[in-house]
């Protein structure tokens, strides 16, 4: 068992099938890949696995327990968070304070009023953010408005924003999409020191096959909403069927 | 850290304490025999006015300047903390804290209501509900409560009320512990005359301590949560926040305080009419706390401030008056002069309103305030020649995003 198995799910929208009986299984601590072009149907799976879509048929379960029909804030209270494919920050917020968000969420619940404390005596808090926009090399940035970053940066903000929670289960839609190069690779070294260090399972969508054959254990290859294959780095490398659905133009 | 606040915060209070200690010199400004003495704005009416529409309006700012949800329907809730009062008055006695207790929970108990229902959508769908319920409030007000709100006549206090807490001897007019609130201190400063009315002092403990919980509650965990809200829902329920809890809960508390500022309008003149839920209340409110500056924490103070003020003074120059400054002008430019004049004074004071607040709006979008920190950058740049800097309420400064919630 998996800790999150995804079973038949089907999600239609009109008349188009966007997700076509898609099984799914995440093995504990391990970095799962979703590949597949664009179209493919991989961020509306992801959609499903955080409360935003509801599917047609089929179950999702994350450690054992149902994750359909709960509202996203109670499924990421379960232990999964979500970087977007379109970065979601607090864009009139400053980057400190975006992070200071989360924090309090992992520390506080779903609500907690204490109007009557200053956020600068959580000393605690801002510790921790700080800490970790240190990790994604974002320290320098505290004080700017989080909607005057560039794209890579919000990314990096929003990576953060999730980190800080310690979620079991992250999820990443191309997180690397729009970076510079050197990002990209930094990214994939806090990634992959993320995910050894706290155990942190990743489910991550991801155009750059560098990316991929780093950090992945295993891949799965979705196109017109089906799963195509699942399997290692190495098969899918070799793998002839893939070569040609997907990888035939992409650099491996 | 006094009262739990940094260094510039308490100056913030301080500042703030001493402008309403001595709001009777400042608002005073010109002797009784200067011909400016129609400016003057000293009265014990027109200060406790603003001292309690300032209460209305930050109170509303909390819920409109940090989350984003615009409420047309604030009026229900100053009307429901006057009646109480009233209330209070008629029934139990015509000392001012209990009535001002009830008003204050009475309101919050109607905002948790229309605040339950109304939450449910965002946007202009929220704005409209509640406009509706509001309106639905007014409406009940003069007609299946007639017996609770008396209906056009008003609520208003009778010998004969039973007043159990009130011995024989008890003043007949609402007072602190036997102060009546309408007793007035005059100081005579040679040709300037200062009023010192206990209702305003009264009216002016309740604002500074509205202010101190508001800026409690700007620089709190709390606080960032509502901005939160207004910022990104989605990333907010991503992050496990249900943003409902953190709206309703300063609805609520924007409830209160205009409960607060309805039961003190009770306090300072005892009599309660359903007039006081009408939307256009609502609506002043609105204006007040955008005029000012929505989002930032002296905002919508000086926003119900200049307002109530221009309010009074432009409300008082009718024609004659006009005829009088223009006198100088031959009599035909002078009819002229006056006849344009005066459509935007006395009756006309909403037009000047509104001509007001389209000019602060396309103009200066972050309100008074806003102006006065390009004055203060201006300044400074002047006198260092380089560039501003950061200023004060920098955190806090309100969006360029639009004013509701998507
Ligand atoms: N909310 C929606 N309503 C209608 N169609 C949608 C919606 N979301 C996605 N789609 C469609 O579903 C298909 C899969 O989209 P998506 O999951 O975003 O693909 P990708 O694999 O590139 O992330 C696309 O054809 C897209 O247009
Ligand atoms: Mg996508």
């Amino acid at each position: 068992m998996g800790i999150l198995e995804v079973k038949n799910v089907n999600k239609n929208f009109g008349g188009l099938k966007a997700l076509k009986d898609v099984n799914l299984s995440v093995q504990e601590n391990s970095v799962h890949a979703i590949i597949g072009p664009n179209g493919a149907g991989k961020s509306t799976l992801l959609n499903v696995l955080v409360g935003k879509l509801i599917p047609d048929t089929g179950s999702v379960m994350f450690n054992g327990r149902s994750v359909l029909g709960r509202k996203p804030h109670e499924i990421n209270q379960m232990g999964i968070s979500r970087v977007f494919q379109t970065p979601e920050i607090f864009g009139d917020l400053t980057v400190l304070e975006n992070v200071l968000i989360p924090c309090f969420a992992h520390r506080d619940g779903a609500f907690r009023i204490h109007a009557f404390e200053t956020v600068e005596a959580e000393a605690e808090m801002i510790d921790m953010a700080r800490h970790i926009l240190e990790d994604v090399n974002m320290a320098d940035k505290c004080h700017i408005h989080a909607a005057a970053l560039s794209r890579g940066d919000k990314r990096r903000l929003e990576m953060a924003m999730c980190l800080v929670q310690e979620p079991k289960l992250l999820l990443l839609d191309e997180p690397t999409a729009g970076m510079a190069r050197a990002n990209t690779n930094r990214t994939i070294d806090l990634l992959q020191e993320i995910h050894e260090k706290r155990a942190i399972t990743m489910v991550i969508i991801e155009h750059d096959m560098h990316v991929v054959f780093s950090l992945a254990q295993r891949i799965t290859v979705l196109a017109q909403g089906t799963p195509l294959v699942e399997d290692t780095p190495e098969n899918i490398k070799g793998n002839p069927k893939v070569r040609e659905a997907y990888l035939g133009t992409a650099e491996v | 850290m006094l009262f739990g606040l940094n260094k510039k915060d308490t100056r913030f209070l301080i500042i703030v304490v001493l402008l309403t200690l001595f709001t009777p010199f400042l608002m005073q400004p010109f002797a009784e025999t200067s011909p400016l003495a129609q400016f003057n704005g000293g009265y014990p009416d027109l200060m406790a006015k603003v001292a309690i529409f300032g209460i209305f309006a930050i109170g509303f700012n909390i819920l409109f300047g940090l989350t984003g949800y615009l409420s047309f329907g604030h009026a229900a809730f100053l009307g429901v903390g006057s009646y109480a009062a009233v209330w209070m008055f008629k029934l139990l006695t015509l000392n001012v804290f209990p009535a001002v207790i009830l008003a204050v929970i009475m309101s919050g108990l109607l905002a948790l209501v229309i605040g339950w229902i109304s939450l449910r959508r965002s946007g202009i769908y929220f704005s409209i509900l509640t406009l509706a319920m509001a309106e639905m409030a007014y409406r009940l007000a003069y007609s299946v409560l007639t017996p609770i709100t008396n209906g056009e006549t008003g609520l208003q206090l009778r010998p004969h009320d039973p007043r159990v807490l009130d011995g024989p001897g008890a003043p007949q007019y609402p007072n602190l512990f036997g102060l009546e609130l309408n007793d007035s201190y005059f100081l005579r400063l040679g040709d300037h005359v200062f009023t010192f009315n206990v209702g305003y002092y009264f009216c002016a403990a309740f604002a500074i301590l509205a202010f101190y919980v508001s800026l409690r509650i700007f620089r709190s965990p709390f606080g960032l949560m509502l901005r939160a809200v207004k910022a990104n829902q989605q990333r907010m329920n991503y992050t496990g926040l249900s943003p409902r809890p953190y709206t309703l809960a300063a609805f609520v508390i924007s409830g209160m305080y205009a409960g607060l500022a309805g039961g003190l309008m009770a306090a300072m003149d005892p009599l309660a009419g359903a007039e006081r839920m009408q939307w256009t209340v609502g609506g002043e409110v609105v204006i007040m706390t955008i005029l000012g500056g929505a989002g930032t924490l002296m905002g919508p103070v000086l926003g119900a401030g200049t307002i109530k003020y221009l309010e009074n003074i432009f409300s008082k120059i009718n024609e004659n008056v006009l005829h009088q400054w223009f006198a100088f002008l031959p009599d035909g430019l002078e009819n002229m002069v006056v006849w344009l004049i005066a459509h935007f004074t006395g009756e006309g004071w909403a037009l000047t309103l509104g001509l007001m607040f389209m000019l602060v709006v396309f103009f200066m979008p972050g309100g008074l305030v806003e102006g006065g920190r390009r004055i203060a950058r201006l300044w400074r740049k002047r006198r260092h020649g380089g560039d501003g800097g950061a200023d004060g309420d920098e955190l806090h400064r309100p969006a360029r995003s639009p004013h509701v919630a998507e």
